[in-house]
């Protein structure tokens, strides 16, 4: 099975085809096809990356799985994984069928919004696993179609603004990474990223219009990816997009942009600002660290105040997200690891935390947090998912929160001290904006008139939600199942990083 | 030997002996009845002369003592140039004849308008570079002021004309004066004497050439008549100008700058990038704030040819190379753009009006989806074509050291990218109430849902274009 990754990747988009030339009509039960069959693919595609978490060597640290096709201008169709990447490959597969159940109810073009989620997971695996610089850009940027059309198709009242700020903000990002992306071109003749991983694009200083750069042609670049990773992880202060973003997309909308979408800058920066400008990421550490702890307190203050449960779970992402950019910037094993091991649990964390929202969302269509309370006389089982996630969210040992910030935590303060100490108080403040948002939400007493009757969870929502306490227990209790596969690539990650550094200042 | 100078150009002689014949034939029986047959027939003649330089030629040739150039670059060209006349053609014939502007000449001009643009990316003397820009001219001034009976065709008609004569002027003083500085007026001779050092005169007519070329590539800051004309001229006029004269003209000014002054390439370089740079922004500005689609297209168009400028402004063979890849993406999004232009309509009018797009997704689900396609293959947004040519510009640029004029591109495609969504909004997010219905003729559904296709799944392997290109761009700068 040397095809394995493209076979995973281009199932959704197979599928989505499908969908799109041969199921006609709209009435219940082409919507049920359409259903059925996207739910069918997603589950394929997941099988199907189970078989490469089975032939995985983490032993390895190189990549797996390699494709390698000739395609125009001298660029290659490559894929592959490393232990870097597979997880995120699993993430995306297992959380897009969850995604797709939890959509079950949508009504409105039900089969564009299928095609739409299935092309937008194609997209994103194909992130995961491209190992061209201009496949990977095809693939990050074109995840944008999709996420703008679910978020101004299906979005809320004020969808077009958000829609158009998503894709805009990320576009902007993105380009600049482009005209990065062809100035390695041109320096190292190739776009190949394992060749590129170890070429040592040149650190001398250089001068543009009348300023000297430190650090040279790796300063201009790492800073050119930096403008696209920073916008999509998101970090302060270009995360503004986000709130606007999952407070109009819909609910599965909010979960892949949260779950999934979000990692991507992590991902990107572990892929090309680590290995490949280890030079100018190092210059730029202190920058990036307090920019993340600025977002850490920041934005879990700004949480604070939301009456808007989906805008206090958006502001907790980046909260959760300045972890990551700590935990990278750290470049020793803990905090890597620990950064990745974030990203997972994020992943399932913050996509349940928008499925909790969902859940009352459908039934009172309202996100106003004044709306509800009391939910917990009505809704027992529910009480019991959302107090979970919310504990998961703060960080509750024995969930993946805490491992992730842990982790990072004690990454950072091998390097950095200070940062280490500010960015702690942000477990703190999470905790804070998350019970007192679930005691505003579930306790109390229930004097609502609308929510007197409101249902509990569905058979099919608890259903929904079972994979993901499994996992968030899972690798709470036993970290070893992500660290193992993950540990071996990442320590090759931080000793040529050191070494590159190293080198550099002798 | 006169025989072999005529076997050279044989492809324009033929198109241009069946125009002539046409036109004779159509103006002594049927006249207008004709019109679908003789359409139809210069569509199928354009195709023809089309294959026939493609398959046919080959090397490097020169006839009629160097006034007229045959090589891969221009065949290239000339390919381009014939097969989006053609389509334009097919397309439109339904928009003119349910709109009563089924004259048998318009396709005839077209035909002979072609001819023009053949000699010019032919031409190797500035005699003949001339002759081919006028007689395209005077064929566009013509089917420009087509709708004889409506204010706006006339009107756009006539300030094409006055603005294309002001051009055509700058273009032949700037002309002149390298004549009067170089002592010939051969590319071969300019050449060698730039070799020889650079009178300023001879800048100066450089500059004043390119000026006047900027005009016919409607380059910023001789743009001014662009969306006028586009607004004013019947839709498929529109059409032809947005597409088969901007190859034209673009490969002209790639075959003057390479074959006369191509020891100079510091000198041009920084007008055609000053070009491309305001051409972008210009562009990408302008656009946000139209309501006609026609006017946007225009804006549009700017914006495209600032950046095929970036690809000649890096003065290498990849730049040309780029720029020939970057304009057959181009005509090519623009032909289907105008297949869906042309068949909008409500109440049985023509209607341009963007808002009128509203939820369109709903009426007609593939017509929008295709036009989604197109309009982010024209913001550039992968996987689609546009970003493609996009990407072939910007690492011309960066190869040739200007790394600034990419971001500036890069910039300015985000800023265009919001006008392009914007008519995406309107089809998938708008406001329900009555809009604008596409009716549409076989032809224009094939090529709107074609060119859709092609601009996902040429990413696979461009289909043969990027050969072509190197085949094209070797040839002129070699």
């Amino acid at each position: 099975m040397n095809n394995l990754l493209s076979l995973i990747t281009f199932v959704p988009a197979i599928a989505a085809a499908i969908l799109a030339l041969f199921l006609r009509g709209n009435d219940p039960a082409a919507q049920r096809n359409a259903k059925w069959l996207a739910l069918f693919a997603t589950v394929v595609s997941f099988a199907l990356s189970l078989l490469l978490l089975k032939g995985f060597d983490p032993a390895n640290t190189g990549f797996q799985f390699v494709e390698d096709r000739p395609w125009i201008m001298g660029l290659h169709y490559k894929m592959g994984i490393d232990g870097i990447s597979i997880l995120f490959v699993m993430l995306t597969t297992f959380l897009m069928p969850i995604t797709i159940a939890s959509c079950w109810n949508v009504e409105t073009r039900v089969k564009d919004y299928m095609i739409a989620f299935l092309l937008l997971e194609t997209l994103m695996l194909g992130v995961f696993t491209a190992l061209d610089l201009v496949l990977f850009y095809l693939f990050f940027e074109a995840g944008l179609i999709p996420m703008f059309l679910i978020i101004g198709i299906w979005g809320g009242a004020n969808r077009i603004y958000a829609a158009f700020k998503f894709f805009l903000y990320t576009f902007f990002g993105s380009v600049l990474m482009l005209v990065a992306m062809v100035a390695m071109y041109h320096a190292a003749g190739t776009t190949d990223i394992p060749t590129l991983m170890t070429y040592k694009f040149s650190h001398d200083p250089i001068v543009v219009l009348g300023l000297t750069v430190t650090g040279g042609l790796q300063t201009l670049l790492f800073l050119a990816f930096f403008a696209s990773f920073a916008v999509k992880m998101p970090m302060w202060p270009v995360h503004t997009w986000l709130p606007d973003a999952h407070v109009q997309a819909p609910t599965a909308g909010s979960v892949v942009l949260a779950a999934i979408l979000l990692k991507m800058g992590g991902y990107g920066f572990l892929r090309f600002s680590m290995p490949m400008f280890p030079v100018a990421a190092h210059l730029w550490t202190p920058v990036v660290f307090w920019m993340s702890a600025i977002a850490i307190v920041y934005t879990s203050l700004v949480a604070l105040v939301q009456t808007d449960m989906k805008k206090l779970v958006a502001y907790s992402s980046v909260a959760h997200m300045g972890y990551v950019t700590l935990g990278i910037f750290a470049m020793n094993a803990q905090g890597v690891d620990g950064a990745i091991f974030q990203m997972l649990s994020h992943g399932f964390i913050s996509g349940a935390m928008f499925l909790c929202v969902g859940v009352i969302y459908d039934r009172m269509h309202t996100r106003e947090i004044d709306a509800y309370g009391g939910l917990v006389n009505r809704m027992p089982a529910y009480a019991l998912v959302f107090m979970f996630f919310t504990m998961a969210n703060v960080g509750l040992p024995g969930t993946s929160g805490f491992v992730g910030e842990f982790l990072t935590l004690m990454g950072v303060f091998q390097v950095n001290t200070w940062v280490a100490a500010v960015a702690t108080s942000g477990v703190i403040l999470s905790a804070a904006y998350g019970l007192w948002l679930y005691r505003r939400v579930v306790f109390g007493a229930l004097v609502k008139e609308g929510l007197k009757t409101i249902t509990d969870m569905t058979r099919r929502e608890r259903a929904i939600f079972a994979p993901l306490i499994i996992m968030t227990l899972l690798f709470g209790v036993y970290p070893k199942v992500v660290t193992d596969i993950i540990d071996p690539s990442v320590q090759a990650m931080v000793a040529n990083y050191a070494a590159a550094t190293t080198q550099a200042s002798n | 030997m006169l025989s072999q100078d005529i076997a050279i150009v044989l492809p324009e002689l033929v198109l241009a002996i069946y125009s002539m014949l046409a036109l004779l034939v159509a103006v002594y029986t049927g006249k207008d009845g004709l019109t679908q047959l003789v359409t139809w027939a210069t569509a199928a003649v354009m195709v023809a002369v089309a294959l026939w330089v493609a398959v046919a030629g080959s090397g490097s040739q020169i006839a009629f003592g160097g006034l007229f150039v045959d090589d891969a670059f221009a065949r290239f060209a000339k390919v381009a140039i014939l097969l989006s006349g053609a389509a334009i053609l097919l397309i439109s014939e339904d928009f003119m004849a349910k709109r009563g502007l089924a004259r048998f000449e318009y396709p005839l001009l077209i035909a002979l308008a072609s001819i023009g643009m053949m000699a010019m990316v032919s031409a190797g003397d500035l005699m003949s570079l001339y002759m081919g820009l006028e007689l395209q001219s005077l064929a566009l001034y013509v089917v420009a002021a087509l709708d004889r009976d409506s204010k706006t065709s006339t009107e756009a008609g006539l300030k094409y004309f006055v603005l294309g004569a002001l051009s055509s002027g700058l273009l032949l003083y700037g002309a002149s004066l390298v004549y009067g500085y170089a002592g010939t007026t051969s590319f071969a001779g300019i050449l060698t004497t730039v070799q020889h050092g650079v009178p300023v005169g001879l800048l100066f007519g450089l500059v004043f050439m390119l000026a006047g070329l900027a005009f016919k590539i409607s380059a910023a800051p001789f743009h001014m008549w662009t969306p006028d004309v586009y607004e004013g001229a019947p839709t498929p006029v529109t059409a032809f100008f947005a597409t088969a004269p901007k190859i034209a003209a673009m490969a002209m000014i790639a075959r003057l700058v390479h074959d006369a002054f191509g020891g100079i390439t510091v000198q041009w370089a920084q007008v055609l990038a000053v070009l491309s740079l305001l051409s972008m922004f210009v562009g990408a500005v302008a656009a946000i704030g139209q309501k006609d689609i026609k006017r946007l297209i225009a804006y549009s168009s700017i914006a495209h040819m600032g950046f095929a400028l970036m690809g000649l402004a890096s003065g290498t063979a990849f730049g040309v190379q780029a720029m020939l890849v970057y304009m057959a993406i181009y005509v090519t999004m623009n032909l289907g753009t105008f297949a869906f232009i042309l068949s909008l309509e409500m109440d049985g009018k023509p209607v341009t009006d963007i808002s009128l797009l509203n939820q369109f997704s709903k009426r007609e689900p593939l017509k929008a989806l295709a036009v989604l396609v197109l309009m982010f293959s024209l913001a550039g947004v992968p996987p689609m074509l546009g970003f493609f040519g996009k990407f072939y510009v910007l690492k011309a640029a960066v190869d040739a050291g200007m790394g600034w004029l990419a971001v500036a591109g890069v910039i300015a495609s985000v800023i265009g990218a919001f006008y392009y969504l914007r008519i995406v909004y309107y089809m998938y997010f708008g406001a329900e109430q009555a809009g604008a219905e596409s009716k549409m003729n076989p032809v224009q559904w094939l090529a709107l849902m074609g060119v859709a296709v092609v601009m996902l799944a040429a990413v696979v392997n461009f289909f043969g274009l990027e050969p072509a290109a190197v085949a094209a761009a070797a040839a002129l700068v070699g």
